[in-house]
């Protein structure tokens, strides 16, 4: 999987949910989002990235995948 | 003139409820009130000869062959302009009405040509009729037709031609196209004798304002209109109730046939979608079902750069089936997966996911949704709890203000289109949001009261702009929100809006759209007091296309335009069978019924009923399988009825994708730009070969009904079985009917429905089930379907795409009337006479900073590629967006186009990529280099037709 794509697709989301003004809500909302609709390779990808320091990802979109 | 099977009864059915009891021919008859005493006559088993009026128009009143007796009433009054009333007596024959009828009848066969034995409507002429009847066989006053002699045959529009020497003059083709289609193209000029019909101004219909509906061909009651086909093959002889293949709007059609050959395919007048009414595409554009490039026999080849073999539909399947076995067993079975066709019946798309499912034993099953309407599944769904649209056609009807967001109905969705502008031209307000001035925004009768003209990409930004008038002014309907919806979501959502950043004022340096025209359209549509959204894939194709699903749903929720008729949110689904593919289970994530693969109970009934054990997380969607192929985790696809290479963005890592599989199936009519990369090529049906349903944007399940056998021998529910059983899970059904129970059994929504209620009712709005036996044509009556309705905060987001100084413009995709998606089928039809290219629309401004005249070659670029087409400067379009359509695979437009995609379900940007567009002096070497890049990623030995086109 390129991880480029999926850290910006999760940057996306969580773009999304950032309007959510309870953070740890607006997380929840990441990780839940991303464990309904994201294929596990997927999921497992951006966990791996996130291992290895996250790199592009925006706060909201860790803290979701923190969650995973 | 109408279907071979219709029985005319002379006006339209009333719209009344009350009835009227009255005397006809000493019988005692009661109709609705209103209805007219010809139709009465009609409806009681009677006949009144006519000639000016048809069931599908107003009465007219003007060829007075209708005459009656009413007891009561002076002279003979015409029984199609005369309403019944309690107690009326009317007398249909006598030797005085007789004798008047035959004297108008002798009239016009003294202008018309006699030799009724050579005539293509012989048999099925409504003058030929009245004459036979009323025993006129020629003319004291006979001239032969003289007066009209010396008039060309128009024989310019590829469907039908027009003989003015058969007409009559009676102008129903004129209220046809005013009426049925609301296109105006034809007025009736001069006077007496020496009257005819004049396309626009004395032009072929051709080159006129006509979009070749076919109303008035259908209207005509003679054959002064009529279609070039059974002229050509012959008189129809049987006629078979079907649905259009094309498009959402999912119209009833009829298709009359000649032993196995369609000679004419007309709309049915019963038709609930379409009330009698279709488009060039739907009435005319079927020829590619028996088009010469027809594959006719499967075809495999062991590497892509290998010639195709042809096989055995056996050999076919049994190497499709070991080779997934063989991938599974080495890379695991989330190695493989299957695409479902929107094109195809709802039994056909049920049957690959379950393939998929429960015979592959993965949840990698996506579908062309996923680049379409995907965003409206998962914004609905969250917002008001169902994933499609609210109401039935007919409900813009009672809309006061409709709202069309991103839809261009005249080109996309041509009935529904129609019907929008009668109501329209009752007087509801219509307000456009569309970066281009679309045809609505002024056709004759009909003037957009705003017309929102923002930059592709700001959705987002208008919805919210139009949101904080509806709650700083005062104007959502709080008592209705309060009570419906979740009153926290909405609170929070009415906070959000109101913020100064989403004010009209602004947004309007985002959007483009002043400040004032945003207010001035929001206050409208809080007013209504009947509201109705219409959407198209100008909402959608974005990427915040969910973001601004759920800003149009908060809206209708804060404004109470939910639940009822004349009100609602409609998506306006592209393809024929766009919304059954999602309701079949097609997506990743969902079973049919959209409900999650992680709920347990669902999984056990599915479990249940398959034998099988079914994966209980979300597979892959389309672009995660390209991803994933590219990465070498994704080996195998199954695609029925889908050319990613052609429709998908940016080509060439669609390409790089499909390059990387071992094994890639491709099942269709034609050798799509992607069977390219296949495999297996597995011959597919056309909706003409095959039994089954097709579920339209209005959630209707309308029957597909078999007229010719399958070319390839298999209808494409009976391939999908074959490959099940070689994979070692047999499927058993003997007919798509027995697939719809099975659909039926495990899906809440359809829990009604069955072949034999589509037969009794003609179709079905799903919900059917026990609370609705009969269908559900609004949704959301009383209560949402998730409950309460749930507000979303749509923060506006910029798209990363944005204009550059090296891309300065902006390049937006959509469709024309005459060609349909990938073109595929309409490029291998007629149509072409209107459009045989793709073009690029520009702005003159623009055109003229770039040196480019209308007409000229240009080169279009952007940061994933080139293409080369034909500019037309347009005024349609606004200084820096530019427009192209997408039907015609050599201009490459998704070489331009980018993987941007929604956040929420990865739906392609296609509305918005950032592009830089120069004069090509040179096309030619343009079109090579290209060329050269694409065939760089393309086979060698690529075979473009089916090697046995010469013997089809
Ligand atoms: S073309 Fe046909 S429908 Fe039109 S006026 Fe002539 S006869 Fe009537
Ligand atoms: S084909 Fe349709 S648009 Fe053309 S003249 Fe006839 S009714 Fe009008
Ligand atoms: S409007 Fe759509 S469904 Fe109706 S005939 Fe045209 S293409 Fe077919
Ligand atoms: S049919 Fe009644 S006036 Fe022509």
């Amino acid at each position: 999987m390129n991880v480029e794509r999926l850290v910006a697709m999760v940057n996306d989301i969580a773009a999304f949910f950032a309007s959510e003004p309870d953070a740890d809500a607006a997380a929840e909302q990441v990780a839940y989002h991303l464990q309904k609709f994201w294929e596990p390779r997927m999921r497992s990808e951006i966990q791996r990235c996130l291992e290895q320091g996250g790199v592009g990802l925006s706060p909201l979109a860790r803290r979701g995948v923190e969650r995973l | 003139m109408y279907s071979i099977d219709h029985k005319d009864l002379g006006t339209p059915a009333p719209a009344s409820t009350g009835t009227v009891t009255l005397d006809i021919d000493g019988s005692t008859v009661t109709v609705p009130a209103g209805t007219s005493v010809m139709r009465a006559v009609a409806l009681a088993g009677g006949h009144i000869p006519k000639l000016c009026a048809t069931d599908s128009l107003k009465a007219f009143g003007s060829c007075r062959v209708c005459l009656v007796e009413i007891e009561g009433r002076k002279g003979f009054p015409a029984s199609c302009t005369t309403e019944v009333a309690a107690g009326m007596k009317v007398r249909t024959q006598s030797p005085r009405i007789q004798k008047l009828r035959r004297g108008v009848v002798e009239l016009y066969v003294s202008d018309h040509p006699l030799d009724c034995d050579t005539c293509p409507a012989n048999g099925h002429c409504e003058l030929q009729d009245a004459a036979a009847e009323l025993g006129v066989e020629g003319s004291r006053y006979a001239n032969g037709g003289a007066s009209q002699r010396g008039v060309k045959q128009d024989a310019s529009n590829p469907y039908f031609v027009f003989n003015p020497d058969l007409c009559i003059v009676c102008s129903r083709c004129v209220r046809a196209c005013d009426e049925t289609q609301g296109t105006l193209a034809l007025t009736i000029e001069g006077r007496g004798f020496s009257s005819r019909v004049s396309a626009s101004q004395h032009q072929p219909f051709l080159e006129s304002e006509c979009v070749s509906c076919g109303a008035c061909v259908e209207a005509c009651p003679t054959a002064a209109l009529t279609e070039k086909l059974p002229l050509m093959l012959g008189a129809p002889t049987k006629a078979v109730s079907t649905t259009c293949g094309y498009c959402g709007v999912g119209c009833s059609l009829k298709a009359e046939v000649k032993e196995e050959t369609v000679v004419r395919m007309v709309p049915n007048r019963a038709g609930t979608a379409n009330k009698g009414h279709a488009c060039v595409k739907g009435r005319f554009a079927f020829g590619y079902a028996t088009h010469a490039d027809r594959v006719r026999r499967p075809m495999i080849r062991k590497r892509i750069t290998d010639p195709w073999r042809e096989v055995s539909w056996e050999e076919a399947i049994s190497y499709t089936a070991s080779e997934f076995k063989r991938i599974q067993q080495k890379y695991g079975p989330n190695s493989v997966g299957g695409i479902t066709s929107s094109r195809c019946t709802n039994e056909e798309t049920f049957l690959v996911q379950k393939l998929v499912r429960a015979a592959l034993g993965t949840n990698n099953v996506d579908t062309c949704a996923r680049v379409c309407h995907s965003a409206t599944g998962y914004g609905l769904k969250h917002t008001l709890g169902e994933s499609a649209g609210t109401q039935a056609f007919t409900s813009v009807m009672k809309a006061d203000v409709v709202m069309l967001i991103g839809a261009n109905p005249t080109d996309g969705h041509p009935v529904f289109a129609s019907q929008l502008k009668r109501r329209l031209r009752q007087g509801a307000t219509l307000i456009v949001i569309d970066p281009r001035v679309i045809d609505l925004v002024r056709t004759p009768h009909i003037e957009a009261a705003a017309h929102l003209q923002l930059r592709p990409g700001t959705n987002v930004a208008v919805i919210n702009a139009l949101a904080h008038v509806v709650v700083t002014e005062g104007l959502a309907n709080d008592a209705y929100a309060e009570e419906r919806c979740e009153g926290d979501t909405y609170r929070k959502w009415k906070a959000f809006v109101s913020d100064a950043r989403n004010s009209p004022e602004a947004m309007e340096a985002i959007s483009g759209v002043p400040a004032a025209l945003v207010r001035k359209a929001a206050r409208m549509y809080a007013a209504g007091p009947n509201s109705a959204i219409y959407y198209g894939l100008g909402v959608t194709e974005h990427s915040q296309g969910t973001t601004m699903v759920m800003g149009i749903a908060n809206i209708a929720m804060a404004t109470g335009n939910l639940g009822r008729e004349g009100v609602g949110v409609s998506p306006l689904r592209g393809q024929n069978n766009v919304q059954g593919a999602c309701d079949m289970g097609s997506f990743p994530h969902e079973f049919s019924g959209y409900r999650h693969v992680s709920d347990a109970a669902t999984r056990s009934l599915f479990e249940g009923a398959w034998n099988a054990t079914l994966a209980s997380e979300p597979g892959l969607r389309i672009p995660n399988m390209f991803e994933a192929a590219l990465d070498g985790s994704f080996r195998a696809l199954y695609i029925q009825g889908e050319d990613f290479v052609h429709s998908d963005p940016n080509t060439n890592h669609v390409v790089a994708a499909l390059s990387a599989m071992e094994c890639v199936v491709v099942q269709d009519l034609f050798l799509i730009e992607t069977a390219r990369y296949a495999h297996v090529f597995l011959p597919g049906s056309s909706f003409l070969e095959k039994d089954g349903t097709f579920t339209n944007a209005e959630r209707r399940i309308s029957r597909v009904r078999k007229v010719m056998e399958p070319l390839a021998g298999l209808a494409d529910w009976e391939v999908t079985m074959q490959l099940a059983q070689a994979l070692g899970y047999p499927m058993h059904y003997s007919h798509p009917s027995e697939i719809m129970d099975e659909i039926a059994r495990l899906t809440p929504t359809f829990h009604g429905v069955t072949y034999e209620k589509l037969e009794r009712l003609g179709s079905i709005q799903w919900p059917c089930n026990d609370a609705a036996p009969d269908g559900t044509p609004t949704m959301h009556v009383g209560a949402f379907v998730r409950g309460k309705g749930k507000f979303y905060l749509t923060e506006y987001i910029a798209t990363s795409e944005r204009s550059t100084s090296r891309f300065p413009l902006l390049l937006t995709t959509g469709r024309v009337l005459y060609q349909y998606n990938v073109g595929t089928q309409t490029r291998r039809t007629a149509n072409l006479a209107w459009q045989e290219e793709d073009r690029l629309d520009i702005h003159p401004d623009d055109a003229e900073d770039r040196g480019i005249a209308d007409g000229d070659w240009v080169g279009v670029t952007s940061r994933t590629g080139d293409m080369v087409m034909r500019a037309v400067v347009s005024r349609r379009m606004t200084p820096g967006v530019v427009y192209t359509t997408f039907h015609f695979p050599e201009s490459g437009v998704n070489l331009v186009t980018t993987e941007n995609s929604d956040w929420a379900t990865n739906c392609p940007e296609y509305k918005v990529t950032a592009v830089e567009v120069v004069r090509v002096g040179q096309p030619e070497a343009w079109q090579a280099r290209i060329r050269a890049e694409r065939g760089a990623q393309r086979s060698p030995a690529l075979p473009t037709a089916c090697s046995h086109r010469d013997e089809c």
